[in-house]
Parts: C-alpha cells; sequence; structure tokens
C-alpha cells in the first residue's frame, strides 16, 4: 500500500493548479474570510471533475441531461466556486464579491442563487441522501447522468452519511460516485485525535461500496479512478482522495489554525499570493 | 384516516407518475398494493429518517413528488434539519404524512407523543401545515396535495374519529372552515379538535350560549381572514388544541389577532409545558389537558364575563 498522504504532500502544482488557487485568493481578499485549508485540498478534486469527468453545460446549467455534482462539505466551497467561474457558470467578478452583503456566492453554496450549485450545502451529512435521491430519480426517467458527492472527512462522523451509504448500496446505485476529502485534519485537530476514522476503506467496502484510494492531488491518478469508477455498474464508488489541508499554501499545510480564516486583510492575501509563487516555483 | 392518507397515495401515484412513496419502517404490509403495482417507486428505506428526508429532497430536486410517512415525533425532531435545509430551504414538493400527532401513542409514552410537532414546523419557512378533521377531508387533503408547490406537513390523527367534515364546505389548503356561523363567543380547533369544538358548542347552546366554530386545519398558511372575519362580533375566542400551548394553533390565533389589530381575549387550551406524564390512552391525556367536549364547555362558562361584569 503506497503512502497516499506523503505522496500527496510531494506532488507539484501546474499552471492551472496554480490559477485556481489564485481564484481563491481573490475570493478570500473579496469577502475577508473563507475556509481555506479545507478548500485547498478540494482544488485537484473539482479541477479533474469539471475539466475531465462532468457532462455538463455552464450555459445551460439546468440541462437534464447534466451530471450532478454535490458539494457536501459546503464550507469548501471556493474551490466549487473558483471552478464553476472559471468554466464560466458564472462571471468571475462574482468571487471578489463573496460574502458581502447581496452578494451571490455566500460562505456555503445555495442551490437557488449559484449556477451550477446542485445542494445547498454546510451542514454536514446532507449531500450523500440527496445524491441518494438524485441517482434513483436518473434511473426512474431512464437517464444515464452519474451524481458525484464529495465530502468531508470530518464530515464522516455525521451518522447519516452512514445511513445514506447503506441505502446507496441496498438500490446498487453504480451512477452514484462520493469522493472523501482525506485531509487528515477537521477543525479542531486531526481526525485520528477528534474521532478517528480508520480503517476508512474498510468501513467504505463494508457498507457495500466499490473502494478506491487515490492521491487526491495527482490528475492522472484521480482521472483514471474515476474513470473506473463510472464502470461499476451494479453498486455505489468511492474514492477516498488523499489530499493535504491547505495545499498549495506553505504555511498553512497541515495547519489547523488555516481551517477557516476571518478578517482577512492585505498582509494575509500578500501572505497567501507569496506562498503560491513559491509552490509555482517548486 | 391514516389509512385513507396512505392508500390515496397508492391512488395518485397511479394518476400522477411524480409521485412516490417513502417509508421508514413501516408496519409490515404496508401499502403491499401499491408495492406490487409500482415498485420502482415505492421505498421502505429504514430507520433511518435523515436519510430517508434527504433522499426524497434529491428526488423532488427532479420533478417527483415524494410522500414520506413515519411516526410524526420521528419526522419533525429526529430529521428537523434536513426538512430545513434539504426540503425548505429549496421549497421542494415533499410531502410528510405524520402518524400519531398530538396524544395518539399516549400509552408509548414521550418518545412517541408529539405535542410539539407544529410549532416545530411551524418556524420553518414555505412548510405549509394541515391538520384534517376526519378520514373524509383526509382524503380531499390528499387530493389538494398533488398540486401543491411546497413542502406539506400533513398531520394525521388516531383513526376511526367521527366524521364531521362537509363536501359543500370545498376544502381547500390555507382556507379555514366555519363550521357554525351563529353566536358571540368562537371557538378554533384543528385536526380532531374541530369536533371537539362542535360538541362543546352544543353543552354551551344547551347553557344559552350560542358559539361560533372555525375549523382551521391549516396552521400555515393561516387564513388570516377567515380568522379575523369569525372572530368579528364575538366577545371571546376560545383555542382547542392537541398540542402545546407553545406554538401551536392557539399562538397562531394569537398573532394572528394582534397582527390584526383585534383585541380580542383570547382562551388557550391545550396541553401544559411538560412532557405527558403516565401513559393510559389518547383520551386519558386529553381529560388530563382539559380537552373534552365537557370540560371545554365548562372552563368557556368558567371563563366568560358574567353579565354584571360585561363590558356595557
Amino acid at each position: 500500500m503506497p503512502d497516499h498522504a506523503a505522496l500527496s504532500r510531494q506532488i507539484g502544482l501546474d499552471d492551472r493548479s496554480i490559477l485556481l488557487r489564485d481564484l481563491v485568493i481573490d475570493a478570500l481578499e473579496g469577502g475577508g474570510r473563507g475556509h481555506v485549508g479545507s478548500t485547498l485540498s478540494l482544488i485537484e478534486i473539482f479541477r479533474v471533475l469539471y475539466d475531465d469527468v462532468l457532462r455538463v453545460r455552464p450555459s445551460e446549467p439546468d440541462w437534464p441531461d447534466r451530471d450532478r455534482c454535490i458539494l457536501s462539505k459546503g464550507h469548501g466551497c471556493l474551490a466549487l466556486y473558483a471552478l464553476l467561474a472559471d468554466r464560466g457558470f458564472f462571471d468571475r467578478a462574482e468571487l471578489l464579491r463573496q460574502c458581502r452583503p447581496e452578494a451571490m456566492l455566500g460562505g456555503h453554496p445555495e442551490r437557488a442563487h449559484i449556477p451550477g450549485v446542485e445542494a445547498s450545502t454546510g451542514s454536514l451529512g446532507h449531500g450523500l441522501s440527496i445524491g441518494v435521491g438524485l441517482a434513483i430519480a436518473q434511473r426512474l426517467k431512464g437517464r444515464d447522468a452519474r451524481i458525484y458527492v464529495v465530502m468531508g472527512d470530518g464530515e464522516l462522523d455525521e451518522g447519516s452519511v452512514w445511513e445514506a451509504a447503506m441505502s446507496a448500496a441496498k438500490h446498487r446505485l453504480g451512477q452514484l460516485i462520493a469522493l472523501v476529502d482525506y485531509n487528515k485534519l477537521q477543525s479542531y485537530g486531526p481526525t485520528h485525535e477528534v474521532l478517528a476514522l480508520e480503517p476508512l476503506a474498510d468501513k467504505w467496502r463494508a457498507f457495500g461500496f466499490h473502494t478506491l484510494e487515490v492521491n487526491g492531488h495527482d490528475l492522472e491518478d484521480l482521472r483514471d479512478s474515476l474513470t473506473a469508477a463510472a464502470g461499476v455498474r451494479d453498486q455505489p464508488s468511492v474514492l477516498i482522495c488523499h489530499t493535504v489541508k491547505g495545499k498549495g499554501f506553505d504555511m498553512a499545510e497541515g495547519e489547523p489554525a488555516w481551517h477557516h480564516k476571518s478578517k482577512i486583510g492585505p498582509t494575509d492575501v500578500a501572505l497567501m499570493r507569496a506562498a503560491l509563487a513559491r509552490a509555482g516555483a517548486r | 384516516m391514516r389509512q385513507v392518507a396512505i392508500n390515496m397515495v397508492h391512488d395518485l401515484a397511479r394518476r400522477d407518475p411524480r409521485v412516490v412513496f417513502v417509508g421508514s419502517d413501516l408496519g409490515a404490509g404496508t401499502l403491499n398494493a401499491m408495492k406490487a403495482e409500482l415498485p420502482e417507486r415505492f421505498f421502505m428505506e429504514g430507520i433511518a429518517e435523515q436519510h430517508v428526508i434527504g433522499m426524497a429532497a434529491g428526488l423532488a430536486m427532479e420533478g417527483f413528488t415524494p410522500y414520506v410517512n413515519t411516526i410524526a415525533t420521528f419526522l419533525t425532531r429526529r430529521c428537523f434539519e434536513q426538512i430545513a435545509i434539504d426540503v425548505c430551504l429549496e421549497s421542494l414538493p415533499v410531502r410528510l404524512i405524520a402518524s400519531g400527532g398530538g396524544a395518539v401513542y399516549a400509552p408509548l409514552g414521550p418518545t412517541h407523543i408529539a405535542l410539539d410537532d407544529i410549532a416545530l414546523m411551524r418556524t420553518l419557512p414555505n412548510m405549509a401545515i394541515v391538520a384534517p378533521s376526519d378520514a373524509d377531508e383526509m382524503a380531499r387533503l390528499m387530493n389538494a396535495s398533488v398540486d401543491w408547490p411546497g413542502p406539506l406537513y400533513i398531520r394525521l390523527a388516531k383513526g376511526g374519529d367521527p366524521v364531521i367534515s362537509r363536501p359543500e364546505a370545498r376544502f381547500s389548503i390555507g382556507r379555514s372552515i366555519l363550521m357554525r356561523p351563529e353566536g358571540d363567543v368562537l371557538l378554533v380547533g384543528t385536526g380532531i379538535t374541530t369536533g371537539i369544538a362542535l360538541a362543546a358548542a352544543d353543552l354551551l347552546a344547551d347553557r344559552g350560549v350560542a358559539a361560533r366554530v372555525l375549523h382551521a386545519h391549516t396552521l400555515k398558511p393561516f387564513d388570516i381572514d377567515g380568522m379575523v372575519a369569525a372572530a368579528k362580533g364575538c366577545r371571546r375566542v376560545v383555542t382547542i388544541e392537541e398540542h402545546s400551548l407553545i406554538g401551536g394553533l392557539g399562538a397562531v390565533v394569537l398573532e394572528t389577532l394582534s397582527d390584526a389589530g383585534c383585541a380580542l381575549p383570547v382562551l388557550r387550551l391545550g396541553f401544559p409545558d411538560r412532557f405527558a406524564e403516565g401513559y393510559g390512552s389518547q383520551a386519558h391525556l386529553m381529560q388530563k389537558a382539559g380537552l373534552t367536549p365537557d370540560l371545554v364547555a365548562r372552563r368557556v362558562l368558567d371563563e366568560l364575563p358574567r353579565p354584571s361584569e360585561a363590558t356595557p
């Protein structure tokens, strides 16, 4: 078994991964707050989903045959916003107004206001159940659309996740693919101290999921695993994505203090842009 | 009433391809006929209320109309957040059929006695709440429910309740029914307490007090105009509810009259702010709470100003 966590730390960032993180900094600067670490571990997951996997139409967000992607760990929304803005679901200028009065983009994503957002999340443990409902609906309508649900590792503390997992397995929802952003840090500290998840892959297998472990910052690994998951027809899949909380900002990597930042001012923004420049130069 | 509601889900599903049924872990044989005829739209998802609501929300996002059924306390308390965020925030057409609203499950104790369900559901934007008086009205509600645009909480009574509703009253969600228009006291009921109000009105008539009776089957959106019109000219309003005095019918009526500038004294009859003590039957708990026709009539007579005290 490879040491996924070590491999995730080692992987470098290409220009596009830098650009997407730059958009995140724009949003942090505009709103003056946000979940920094929880966003940065998600960037490559969303990049691969939106660049290579999801069948979506930015100009027609409600296209009935689209694949549905739910960010169940809603606090990682800046990663989703960056991809949606970059792909043209809405204007990039919206990022700069994040969390301001009358802004379209809030500190957690809302389905009613944001093109491309499939579920309103922010309270953890909701997304997988909604995903089960969406997947059953596709089956009832004879569509082959896939449902992707991105969850956090701390989110797996919620019992409702496991209720949904049992249901997804019962209904043999091959079109449902869950992804766990396993950055191993929740708000208070390491997941193994707050509420241990291991053996995590065994848990998902026991709950009836086709289970894959991937390096959540390795684009090829993510693409290959998502392709493999899409080929599984008679059971739901889960990708346990080993990631680094704060990936790309060296001072934030693995630092619980960077889980969420408020009162972000010019100094913090400069700090983040400098860190990103260092990451790009590596 | 429950049988009518549940069986009608099957009828509605036959008529309307959007209708699906989602249960938790209901009694053996529940909706067997629907399961046999429309298995793809029949779901029994286990003792997992949070998941059931999220899944129903997902189905509703895709254009389906899920009818969810389980016991009222589990359907409101356990998954309150899923109802708030997954269903109400999106104003999705999910129907919550709550078995045993009120004191129906008296012998089963506080885990099953639902005296706070209306209060909980009322706080949620976009939620509609209806408590039919009997099986016939339940059938009218179920027919009307299919095209209701948002979330809907349907409070079931015990079943076998006397039929007091009439087809000519033209049931419509959100419109109260003035069942007796004459009198200077207004008794307001919802669910089965409208039947208690009617019986109490008979007893009051015997004592020379004429009472109007308003059936406020829809607690939200509340029929403000119907309430204000019914109260006009009355010297007292009396609310009768199988619910805690906090946040239920009495509170709705007080808020409505106050907001409308109707300064009428309101006597609220319902369950005190306590978990039920002891077991027995629904009738036993209703008796303890003073919610029988006889006790209601006596309270009304006690509370009414005597002629010498009446405002000239």
